[in-house]
């Protein structure tokens, strides 16, 4: 029951904040709702027993998404109102495309509910093993059969990082490809550090 | 009870209004973004809802994949609309029409 209860919460309020993020008129108040639907949304996760990714969802969305999504929001000075203008004019078109998509989704999940589409079942091979956590049993699989997979995932952020951080790097001495290979490679470690024994308590002179 | 229909309808909804918001936030960038964020966010909660009631983990695995390509997304794509507004003093897709291609 209380089960039953709290799903309906969570969805109520996830759909909810859905609304106000893509209707809401300040930017930072839409950051704010899109955090509450993140976490109602892993609210809905821990329902059937997804810790793990609830967490996180928690943790990166809430933590770096949306705290990237404020830091932009604040730091770019624009005319939000100026922005808005054709709100009014596409809503007939975006709500038709939309009620169009949730039909054919409904159409769908009801094919699918009558038995119209065999889903086939899961032939028990990353299933979760009895008597651990959520947490263990993921990191058994994930380990097991989708290591490459997991590897891969993390040359994916390395290059998000990379591409970021040179989309945006900007340094006004020394601007971006100038670098000097040649003086950089003449560089011997004795004249780029020196070697000092300081008295202890006295500090260095530099 | 809760099946898995009832997942499955939260996240179609979710997918929607997400569709929804780029249409009607067709020249503010950001929120454009958030709506690609929250239509990430109906497929994680679909591959969960499965993953659950097929007692299947794959699901949970590919959600976190999901997660990590959805971060890449939102920082490369901030990334961008910085260098933009630098350049060009506002973030109205309408004029991204430079290259006229």
């Amino acid at each position: 029951m209380i089960q039953v209860i709290a799903f309906y919460l969570f969805a109520a309020l996830v759909v909810l904040s859905a609304v106000c993020v893509i209707t809401a008129r300040n930017p930072v108040h839409s950051v704010l709702w899109l955090i509450m639907a993140f976490f109602n949304g892993a609210g809905l996760m821990v329902l059937v027993g997804a810790e793990f990714i609830a967490m996180l969802l928690v943790i990166v969305y809430v933590g770096a998404v949306a705290v990237l999504f404020l830091f932009v929001v604040m730091m770019l000075d624009i005319d939000f109102a100026e922005l808005r203008a054709g709100f009014v004019k596409n809503f007939p078109l975006g709500l038709l495309i939309a009620l169009v998509l949730l039909a054919e989704l409904t159409l769908g999940i009801g094919a699918w509910t009558v038995g119209g589409i065999d889903l086939g079942t899961a032939n028990g091979h990353a299933a979760a093993t009895l008597g651990t956590t959520n947490i263990a049993s993921i990191g058994a699989v994930l380990y097991r059969d989708y290591l490459f997979l997991f590897e891969a995932a993390g040359v994916i952020l390395l290059v998000a990082m990379v591409g970021a951080i040179v989309l945006t790097h900007r340094d006004r001495r020394a601007p971006r490809g100038q670098q000097n290979i040649p003086k950089q490679n003449a560089r011997r470690p004795d004249e780029a550090t020196v070697m000092r024994q300081p008295t202890i308590g006295e500090g260095i002179e530099l | 009870m809760i099946g898995v229909e009832h997942y499955i309808f939260v996240s179609a909804i979710l997918f929607v209004l997400g569709v929804l918001g780029i249409f009607l936030n067709r020249k503010n960038i950001i929120v454009i973004l958030m709506a690609i964020e929250l239509i990430l966010l109906a497929v994680n909660l679909n591959l969960v809802a499965f993953s659950a009631f097929l007692h299947d983990l794959t699901g949970q695995i590919f959600a976190m994949f999901v997660l990590t390509v959805a971060a890449g997304e939102a920082a490369v794509g901030l990334a961008i609309l910085v260098i933009y507004f630098r350049g060009r003093g506002t973030i109205a897709v309408d004029s991204v029409d430079r290259l006229k291609g």
